[in-house]
This record gives structure tokens, C-alpha cells and sequence, in this order.
């Protein structure tokens, strides 16, 4: 080994790589030239060929890297990561009636699932009831059917709310489907104080990607802040909001976006709180986030590692906040539906494993990997068990959870690190600029975004710049996957229907208006309108006769679509 | 006088990537293109159809809810006599509903790897099928 007097500087290596370029590349390249004459991620941003120490001159270890479980968390949130316990293994499920999915979460749970997930299903989501006109041919379909708290105890019969952590994906009219879970875990015995686990709630997202929605956005803050504030107050280990970058970048933007406009979306929320005098260490130790995992690899690992430390500065710099617990980014991640493809559905598989991966190099908290048939159907049994089991092959096998951060260092993860961080920041700098995340939402500025983004990697997609083996490469006519697929159950609906006609039947209905006239009157005031909610659920009120009871205070939103 | 489309996006769910692409492709093709915007319903969906005297109509729907939908979108364009209209349909269609969909009258199912020129290049035949300058002129 050759003896150098002290390390190289940026500017040798710069001069060396001059040289190898002129002495080595070009030569070869005249041999035989590169694929491509530039080269993109997924998201459309040029990679180099080659990146060393002197792209990262401007990086302090001790400042931009630091040690996992400490400012600014880019290496992790913990200090021992998956050393301590492997990331939450959580599949999602919902179908059919509530009965149908319990069925689904104690198999999971039977084949080590160690969180549980929920999917809703579209009228719930939009806060229709099963019986109301909009949700014929919907119910129990792409998820669960709850219109009373009576679905919700259903739903987790026999699974300890104490013990392991539940997930709702809901957005809209999440605030009633907390209530409904706090009213099972009181009516089953169970303490506030240690329920572990997560409802989506995050209503920005929706009106930016997901487009489920019910009422304006400043009214949907509104119930969002209560819900977030109230959580602060009764339910310590619970995370009253999961700042959503998935459904962002499902709907076509680039990684760039879904890590700004998702952690805009929680520095929306966190100003909305401290509107009410409330100290920021108070509530955002319980703000959560998630993200997906696509599948170019090396920009996600670099995109969760960014968006750690962009949210770590956030809450420093911008709110002042002073626990290290409001500045560790903690996040869940899903697969990428949308790098599932529809043809050679099992080559899905391998795709999964991948992102799985990047997740869990990334350092991932809890994690979903989609089925097989993701791009065909809800998943099977089947699809949803060899998912699972690619979560545990990472685990035990690989290897890559025994070190903590283990891409660290290479020069180019940490060069896409940084630059991811300084276009968020940008994009932040232009947020601030129009107004805030509402006033954006409504002038249609984050829609726009995307949908541009979308349509650009479409182009690119059918210029051939970027190819899905099996459709558009490598793609073979002749083979027949015939998998076989969940089967909807078309009785499920009518199930449905006859339990919220007979929960309708056996309940207190003078209670019930009392309740919706109480929250009416909370609503238009402006306290929190989670102890009303608790109560009309308590009385039985469905989730309909809730959102339908606030639209005269809250109003409706219809959004002036652009493409 | 070009092409006009009404892109439909039925149901409760937000999946309109799809429907959003295919309509500026199919405007940056010269086409007239309406969007409707999300959670359609069916009788929203024919009213826009026939205000705005389309060719062809295009509904995508990921929801797994088109064998509710359909159905009752052509029973509402036969009940105001528009069967001149074409209607073709895009998103996530199981295998075994697509023959019910076409005997219903959809004239066309693109799935997700259709491209946007297969698309422009099917309405176009369609409409060219349909012989729309006579029922323009009639």
C-alpha cells in the first residue's frame, strides 16, 4: 500500500478523476459506449456514473449523520434499531363485513404479524353509511364495512388492544373511527393510557393525492387539530395522525415531492396545533409518518434518510422544539402498488422483496408488503402470507438488520441524501411562498405538481426510458399465471345491512339525537369536538348520521379538477 | 370539428392518475376533452355527457364496483336516446367480467398497459366506425 503523507483532498480526487476519465473511460467508452446517455432515477433525476468523496466535501458527520437516536436522526430514531426488535411486521387487511375480517388478522397473526393494519372500505372512508344510495356495489368491497361501534368490537374481537398495536387507514372521517375504537377499548375493559397504534387522519394528503374528503380543508383541520390535541391529553402511546407521503407518490410524483409535500402536510398540522397556545413538545413526540418504498432502491434508502433529517431541522429550526422525541421522524412504510404489475403477477414478488429491502435499510418502524396480487384484486390468503414471509426472510436471513443504517457512507447514497434535502427545503421555501399547504391545496398547486410529474413519467415510460419486465420488456404472450384471486363476496353487502338495521333497531333513538344535537352545538362552537363524538358513538349513532349531522356546520367540497 | 371525449371517473374511491393522464394525452391529441372530476355517479356521468353532446365517453374505474355502474349508465343513455354515444372503459377489469361489459355495449376495454397511443388510435377508429359526421350533420 502506498503511503501518502495525509488524506486526499476534494480537489485531488477531483484531478484524479479527471485523469481515470481521460485515461480509462473515454478509451473504453469508444469501445464500447454506455446504454444510455443519461441516467435517471425512477423520479427522473440524473444520476452519475461515478460518485466519491468529493461530491459529499460539504457534509459534517457530527451535523448532517450523527448517531442513531440522536439529532438529526438521518442514521435513525433509536439507538439500537432493529438490534433491539425488528421493525412492525403489519399487513393490511379488510373485506367483507367485520366478522370476515377478523377471520383475516387472526391468520395473519397466527403466521407472526406482529401489528395489525386496517383498510376501510369506500363508503366508510367517505363517511357513508352501508344503506345510504352512494354506497351500493361499494360495500365491503376494497376494505372493511364499519357504520357502528358495534363493527368496530367485531372487528378485534379476541385481539388485546393492550398488547399489539392497531392501524386505521382512514382520512375523512377518521375522528369518528377513533372514537368507535376508544368506546371498544373502554366497553371491553381495556385502559386508554396503553393502547399502542395509529389512525391515518391525515386529511391534507387527501385533498393533495388520495381524494377522499367530506368537508373543506380548514374544517378538516379543525377536526384533525382536535383530534390530535385530545390525543395528547388521554391516550400517551397512541399516533393520532400518520402524515401520509404514499398515496402522493401512487398518484405520480416524484420521491422530491412525496417527502415535501408529506412533511409540509405535518408542518401544516404542527402550526394548526400551536394556533391554540399548545406547546409543540406536547403533541409532536406522537406524529407519525409514512412513506412508500418503490422500487428504485438506492433513491428510497436516500429519500427515508432524508426525510429524517429534514424533519429533525423542521421542528429545530422552525418550531423551537426542544424533546428530542419531537424531532425523530418515526415512519411506516408500504410497498409500491403502483410497481406491481398486472401481467407475470409473481414476478410482484421479487419487486416487493426489493422495496422491502430499501425500507428496511432505510430504517423503516413498521412496514406492509404487498401481495402478489396487488395490481389484480384484494390480496389472498396465499399472496398476503409469502408477502409476509418476505418481511421475515429479511429479518432472520439477511443479515442487514444485525447493523444499524448499514448504507451509510457510500458516496452515493449520502450525495442523494443531501440532495433530496435541499430540493424539500426548496420546495418548502415555495410553500411558504404561495401561502401555506391549504391555500396551495386550494389553488391546486400540489395537484398540479403531481399531475405533471405523473403524465412526464408516463412519456418516459412509453419512450421506453424506463421498461416494466414482463409488459413492456422481456414480455412473454404465451404463459397463463391463473392465480387464484380473493373471491368478492357478493353477500357480504346484504350481511352488512342487516347488522346496521339491527344495531338501528336496538338502540336508544331519543339518545342518539341528543348526542348529534350536542355535537351539532360543539361543532359550530370551537372546542374539541372528540367528547361529543365519543358520546354519539357510545349511543350507537352511525358514522353517517355523524358526518351528515356536521355538513351543515362543516359544508362539503367539490375540487375544480385540472389534468 | 375534433373529437370530443368525457372522461369519467365513477365511484367513491380517488384513483383518477389514470383518468388525468389519459385526458391530456388525449387534449395534447387534438381532441375536445371534458373531465369530470371524482365520485361520479351515474346519472351525473350521462347529464355531462349529453350537455356536452360528446363522441365517446370513457369511464375508468379501479373501485371493482363496474358491474354496478355500467349497467345503470346505459340504462340511462338508452332512456334519453343516446345510442350514438361510445363508451369505453379503462382501469382494473377481472378477466371474467370484460365479455359482460362488451355485451352491455362497451366498445372498448384498455387496461393499464395500454398506451396513450392505443387509446387515441381505438377512439379514433371508433368514432370513424360509428360514422360520426353523419350523425353530427343529421
Amino acid at each position: 500500500m502506498q503511503l501518502r503523507e495525509k488524506a486526499a483532498s476534494a480537489d485531488d480526487i477531483r484531478e484524479a478523476q479527471r485523469d481515470w476519465e481521460q485515461m480509462s473511460l473515454l478509451p473504453f467508452m469508444e469501445r464500447r459506449a454506455e446504454r444510455r446517455t443519461q441516467f435517471r432515477t425512477i423520479s427522473g433525476t440524473p444520476i452519475e456514473r461515478i460518485y466519491t468523496p468529493a461530491h459529499l466535501e460539504d457534509l459534517d458527520y457530527i451535523s448532517d449523520l450523527g448517531f442513531p437516536g440522536q439529532f438529526p436522526y438521518a442514521r435513525g430514531p433509536y439507538p439500537t434499531m432493529y438490534r433491539a426488535q425488528p421493525w412492525t411486521m403489519r399487513q393490511i387487511a379488510g373485506f367483507g363485513t367485520a366478522d370476515d375480517t377478523n377471520g383475516r388478522f387472526k391468520y395473519l397473526i397466527a403466521q407472526g404479524q406482529t401489528g395489525i393494519s386496517t383498510d376501510f372500505d369506500m363508503p366508510t372512508l367517505m363517511g357513508y353509511d352501508s344503506d345510504d344510495p352512494r354506497s351500493e356495489g361499494e360495500v365491503g368491497r376494497e376494505g372493511v364495512a364499519v357504520d357502528t361501534v358495534d363493527d368496530m368490537h367485531d372487528l378485534y374481537r379476541d385481539i388485546d388492544l393492550e398488547n399489539i398495536s392497531v392501524s386505521m387507514t382512514i382520512n375523512p372521517s377518521a375522528w369518528i373511527l377513533l372514537a368507535m375504537y376508544l368506546v371498544v377499548a373502554e366497553e371491553r375493559g381495556f385502559d386508554w393510557k396503553r393502547l399502542s397504534g395509529t389512525v391515518q387522519n391525515d386529511i391534507i394528503k387527501e385533498y393533495i393525492a388520495q381524494k377522499e374528503w367530506i368537508y373543506p380543508p380548514r374544517q378538516a383541520m379543525r377536526i384533525v387539530r382536535d383530534s390530535i390535541v385530545f390525543s395528547a391529553k388521554h391516550l400517551p402511546r397512541y399516533n393520532p395522525v400518520n402524515v401520509s407521503g404514499y398515496h402522493t407518490r401512487e398518484a405520480g410524483s416524484t420521491a422530491v415531492q412525496e417527502v415535501a409535500f408529506t412533511l409540509g402536510a405535518g408542518i401544516a398540522y404542527v402550526e394548526e396545533v400551536r394556533k391554540l397556545g399548545i406547546d409543540v413538545d406536547d403533541f409532536a413526540p406522537r406524529l407519525s409518518f409514512y412513506f412508500v418504498s418503490q422500487i428504485d432502491f438506492l433513491e428510497e434508502v436516500a429519500k427515508f434518510r432524508a426525510a429524517r433529517r429534514i424533519w429533525a431541522r423542521v421542528m429545530k429550526e422552525r418550531f423551537g422544539a426542544k424533546k428530542p422525541e419531537s424531532m425523530r421522524l418515526r415512519f411506516h412504510c408500504q410497498t409500491a402498488g403502483a410497481s406491481c404489475t398486472a401481467r407475470e403477477p409473481l414476478n410482484n414478488i421479487a419487486r416487493t422483496a426489493i422495496e422491502a429491502l430499501a425500507a428496511v435499510c432505510g430504517g423503516a418502524q413498521s412496514l406492509h408488503t404487498n401481495g402478489y396480487d396487488e395490481a389484480l384484486a384484494i390480496p389472498s390468503e396465499a399472496a398476503m402470507k409469502i408477502a409476509l414471509r418476505t418481511q421475515q426472510i429479511i429479518a432472520e436471513e439477511t443479515g442487514v438488520a444485525n447493523t444499524i443504517d448499514p448504507l451509510a457512507g457510500s458516496y452515493a447514497i449520502e450525495k442523494m441524501t443531501s440532495d433530496i434535502e435541499r430540493e424539500v427545503f426548496g420546495y418548502f421555501a415555495e410553500i411558504d411562498r404561495r401561502g401555506g399547504v391549504v391555500r396551495c391545496i386550494e389553488d391546486n398547486y400540489f395537484q398540479a405538481e403531481i399531475a405533471d410529474a405523473a403524465f412526464e413519467f408516463h412519456k418516459r415510460k412509453e419512450r421506453g426510458e424506463f421498461q416494466f419486465v414482463g409488459v413492456s420488456k422481456c414480455r412473454d404472450d404465451t404463459q397463463n399465471p391463473g392465480l387464484e384471486l380473493h373471491h368478492v363476496d357478493e353477500a357480504a353487502s346484504s350481511r352488512q345491512l342487516e347488522r346496521l338495521k339491527a344495531v338501528k333497531a336496538r338502540r336508544d333513538h331519543a339518545k342518539v339525537e341528543r348526542a348529534l344535537a350536542e355535537l351539532v352545538k360543539v361543532a359550530t362552537s370551537d372546542e374539541n369536538i372528540m367528547p361529543a363524538t365519543l358520546d354519539a358513538v357510545r349511543a350507537r349513532a352511525t358514522s353517517g348520521e355523524i358526518v351528515n349531522a356536521l355538513r351543515p356546520v362543516f359544508g362539503t367540497y367539490t375540487e375544480t379538477p385540472i389534468f | 370539428m375534433p373529437i370530443k371525449v368525457l372522461v369519467a371517473k365513477p365511484g367513491l374511491d380517488g384513483h383518477d392518475r389514470g383518468a388525468k393522464i389519459v385526458a391530456r394525452a388525449l387534449r395534447d391529441a387534438g381532441m375536445e376533452v371534458v373531465y369530470t372530476g371524482l365520485h361520479q355517479t351515474p346519472e351525473m356521468i350521462v347529464t355531462a355527457a349529453l350537455q356536452e353532446d360528446v363522441d365517446v365517453v370513457g369511464i375508468s374505474i379501479l373501485s371493482g364496483a363496474h358491474m354496478t355502474i355500467f349497467p345503470r349508465v346505459f340504462a340511462l343513455m338508452r332512456e334519453r336516446g343516446m345510442d350514438d354515444v361510445i363508451v369505453v372503459a379503462g382501469g382494473v377489469i377481472q378477466e371474467e367480467d370484460r365479455p359482460k361489459l362488451r355485451d352491455l355495449g362497451v366498445a372498448e376495454i384498455f387496461d393499464a398497459d395500454a398506451t396513450t397511443q392505443d387509446l387515441i388510435d381505438g377512439i379514433n377508429r371508433l368514432v370513424q366506425e360509428r360514422g360520426r359526421d353523419d350523425r353530427r350533420s343529421a
